[in-house]
């Protein structure tokens, strides 16, 4: 990092921030210095820690070490509302809403004008969210419930909020991530503006045009670890990707090409109502498909519903041939499918549960004997396939919870792999584990391939898609808009496709 | 219910706002007014009925009984309001009214010339020390507000057991100046119902118009984001529970009054009936939504229904099965009204983009 001789203090600055929960560091030794007047970039592969950072700048977190100063004073953040006062606003990836509440009374939360007595001032709320939105260019009412709003507006919102209190540190982790070309032309005027304004801003996103044409400085972040900062104008995309990577990505995604047959899974005009509508696709025997798109875009209730753990209310889903009935999953276990869930802690595994118990709880009927569940069964049947899927245990008998992510996850793939199943959905498969054992996991995605299953994976890591994926199935608010075969498949058009403008490339 | 353009505005204020602003406030509107519309309709068409069954029903005693049954009700279904707002509940409201009622007559039987002041005091101090000890538990110790409020249903009403052990207290023990409060009216409405009509505005003003108020109703709409928010969760969780335990005294102190009879029996089994009134007042059970407003309306639905089956000749047996049908029908309704809801806001999106 060249050290410039810099008068004025950093508007925001952390150094030697160590955070880590139970036995996994999500941080070691972070720095980040925000100046006032600039935004700065934060880019990372997931699970590189940004995500942590951005809760540590929130408040949400307390570091275990390191220290955070204001222009130049310390500052320590107890709560979210330390960090608002301190003049920190956060727009996390994920929209933070109430509902139940109108649009104006989210943005407002907290810091509603009031009127006599300190009474709410609705009238005067309602004209400032009007103003704000004007400001913003977008014709949202402020009178709705934010039940119902789209990602895309719900963002809106969130970005009003923080206008609403003239930021001096505007922190956006991943805000483009849901939006469309217009809405992230309007987002970044909005940026900019605030930037001469005297913010300063961190800006943390996977498009590295974004990245490129918004931001000053470049920070890299690996592992939990600070790799670089740089000003932009000395990095290039390449660059960036080797230090965010820290190896050649063409051995983390180890594809073999691989036989693909017949038809297995047959989907056809798939529709529930405001969820997904008329979704149709086809997956061969060794082949790998993969279901890209934007968070929200509806993938995960596709396969949800082709799996029938939720309703759909027009369409078939066929395997081998047969239509299988919707909404009921054993129907769907016994024609041969596997659904790996996107949240394994909640849908994946029963957290208190024993390794064993989770590793054969889809095979619970035929381990059993007399309908009873012996311990040596359920035991042999857990150790033959932990052992294939090398899960780093202490016991078999020990709660799932005690493992690590990745090996958690390994558990869940053991867990549907024991069914020896034809197709086999897995959504969001590497979300949040570490990169050792993402290659395992892709290395055994490609050798079921390779054995004939057929594979429909559901990812928002573009390069996992890229990597793995024999064709690439693209989703754009509920509708399949996009099939790109292998070959043809860049970041740049599933990105496209993604954001729904596939038509216009 | 049509929208058809309003004569008084301009035409293009109207039609910007027809297609966001008042769009959007008339539908939210519509929503809430449509429950407690509901809930009135039923209520006249109940006391319509009843009266031409039996037109003594609506007499100016009729009257008279009909508000007093609902007193007490309301007063608790406010409080239980606020707590299930914030996607929690008080289950211990019966034993507090309980404490709260025998502690009113222990009181005047130590010192007879005590002034009602006094009395309403103390009951709702002593509500809103248990509603303390119910809150403390729940932010402090993080337990499930049902998990608490059941385990205190009980510690409460033991406590009021063993402290009363046995003993009843007698109307001809109370001072006629207490007794009387229980009888007095206003302009024709009985002063106590006065008590609930007072707690009910302040508690719709608060929510309504207070920032902690309003945060009451994030909390209940999505807990994590509260937090994200900065909303001091704990402590706002900590004063719903301490009002509806302050209420829940108040409310003791009430029924003292208008029954002059007790013993530490008083109110036992009443907690269901508030959250059944609640519920069916179109407060989401599962917090965010709702209104004090709509509660009470429920309060008084249920207890009107208690007064006007008898006369309608059901078979008191009935009536439990006409409250359950009711909060199954007032939940079905919820659940109908947010399908419709979330359809219609879709398809607005949809249509806008």
């Amino acid at each position: 990092m060249p050290e410039r001789a810099d008068p004025v203090p950093a508007r925001l600055a952390l150094s030697g921030v160590r955070k880590s929960f139970g036995a996994v560091h999500a941080l070691a030794d972070v720095r980040l210095e925000l100046r006032a007047g600039e935004v700065h970039a934060l880019v990372g592969e997931n699970g590189a820690g940004k995500s942590t950072l951005v809760k540590i700048l929130a408040g949400v977190h307390a570091p275990d070490a390191g220290e955070l100063t204001m222009d130049g004073a310390p500052l320590v953040l107890t709560g979210p509302a330390d960090a608002r006062a301190a003049g920190i606003a956060v727009i996390y990836q994920e929209p933070t809403l109430f509902p139940d509440l109108s649009v104006a009374e989210n943005i407002f939360m907290g810091r509603q004008p009031l009127r006599g007595l300190r009474r709410i001032d609705t009238a005067a709320m309602r004209e400032r969210a009007t103003e704000l939105f004007a400001r913003l260019g977008v014709p949202l009412d402020p009178d709705r419930p934010a039940r119902g709003l789209s990602i895309a507006d719900q963002q809106l919102v969130e970005i009003a909020k923080a206008l609403s209190f003239e930021a001096r540190v505007l922190v956006m982790d991943e805000p483009t991530a849901a939006l469309s070309g217009v809405e992230v032309e309007r987002l970044f005027a909005v940026v900019r503006s605030l930037r001469e304004a005297g913010a300063a801003i961190l800006f943390i996103s996977h498009r590295f045009d974004e990245v490129f044409a918004l931001s000053q400085r470049i920070t890299v972040m690996r592992d939990g670890r600070w790799v670089s900062t740089d000003p932009a104008d000395e990095l290039d995309v390449a660059q960036v990707v080797r230090r965010m990577v820290g190896r050649e990505v063409s051995q983390l995604y180890p594809k073999q090409p691989t036989e693909v047959g017949e038809v297995i899974l047959r989907v056809r005009g798939l529709n529930r109502r405001g969820v997904f509508a008329d979704v149709g696709f086809e997956v061969r025997r060794g082949e790998i498909v993969a279901l890209a798109g934007l968070v929200g875009a509806g993938r995960s209730e596709v396969v949800r519903a082709i799996f029938g753990v939720d309703p759909y209310d027009a369409g078939e889903v066929l395997v081998d041939g047969v239509r299988l009935p919707g909404g009921r999953p054993a129907a769907a276990m016994a024609a041969g499918l596997a659904l790996v869930p996107e949240d394994r802690r909640q849908q994946g595994l029963v957290m208190e549960l024993s390794i064993e118990r989770n590793a054969t709880l889809t095979r619970r009927w035929p381990l059993a004997r007399f309908g009873l569940l012996g311990r040596g069964a359920e035991r042999a049947a857990a150790q033959t396939w932990t052992q294939r899927l090398q899960v780093k245990a202490g016991r078999l008998g020990d709660p799932v919870s005690t493992l690590s992510g990745g090996n958690q996850q390994k558990v869940v793939l053991a867990k549907w792999l024991s069914t020896v199943p034809k197709v086999l959905i897995v959504d969001e498969p590497t979300r949040g584990i570490d990169v050792g054992t993402k290659a395992e996991v892709h290395r055994l995605m490609s050798q079921l391939a390779g054995e004939g299953v057929a594979v429909l994976m559901v990812s928002s890591e573009l390069p996992e898609v890229l990597g793995m994926a024999d064709r690439v199935l693209v989703m754009h608010e509920g509708r399949l808009v996009s099939e790109i075969a292998r070959d043809a498949a860049t970041e740049e058009s599933v990105m496209l496709a993604a954001t729904g403008q596939g038509g216009r490339a | 219910m049509t929208t058809t353009t309003r004569p008084g505005a301009g035409p293009d204020a109207a039609e910007v706002r027809a297609r966001s602003g008042a769009a959007g406030m008339r539908l939210g509107h519509r929503l809430f007014v449509a429950r407690e519309v509901g809930i009135g309709l039923a209520l006249v068409l109940l006391v319509g009925v009843t009266t031409a069954v039996n037109p003594r029903f609506l007499s100016g005693q009729g009257r008279q009984d009909l508000m007093l049954g609902a007193t007490i009700l309301v007063v608790l279904a406010v409080g239980q309001a606020i707590v299930i707002i914030t996607r929690n509940v008080d289950l211990s409201v019966g034993s507090i009214l309980g404490l709260a009622a025998f502690a009113t007559g222990k009181l005047f039987l130590a010192m007879p010339d005590a002034p009602i002041v006094l009395a309403v005091l103390v009951g709702t101090g002593l509500g809103v020390l248990c509603g303390v000890v119910n809150g403390a538990l729940i932010a402090v110790a993080r337990v499930p507000a049902l998990v608490v409020t059941l385990g205190t249903l009980y510690v409460f009403r033991g406590i009021d057991y063993s402290w009363a052990a046995g003993q009843q207290i007698n109307a001809a023990d109370m001072p006629s100046g207490f007794k009387s409060m229980g009888t007095a009216d206003l302009l024709g409405i009985p002063l106590l119902a006065l008590f609930a009509v007072a707690v009910l505005l302040v508690a719709g003003f608060y929510l309504k118009s207070y920032r902690s108020g309003r945060e009451l109703y994030a909390i209940g709409s999505d807990p994590a984001a509260a937090r994200l928010h900065g909303i001091p969760v704990g402590w706002r969780v900590f004063g719903a529970l301490v009002v509806s335990g302050g209420l829940a005294g108040l409310a003791g102190v009430l029924y003292a009054a208008r029954y002059g009879t007790l013993d530490a029996a008083a109110g036992t089994g009443i907690e269901l009936n508030v959250v059944a009134a609640v519920v069916v007042g179109g407060v989401a059970i599962f917090g965010g939504s709702g209104s004090v407003y709509g509660a009470a309306l429920g309060a008084v639905l249920l207890s009107t229904i208690g007064s006007a089956l008898p006369v309608l000749k059901v078979n008191p047996f009935w009536q439990q099965a006409v409250v359950g049908a009711l909060i199954l029908a007032a939940i079905g309704l919820d659940r109908a009204l947010a399908a419709r809801v979330a359809n219609r806001l879709r398809g607005r999106k949809a249509r806008g983009a």
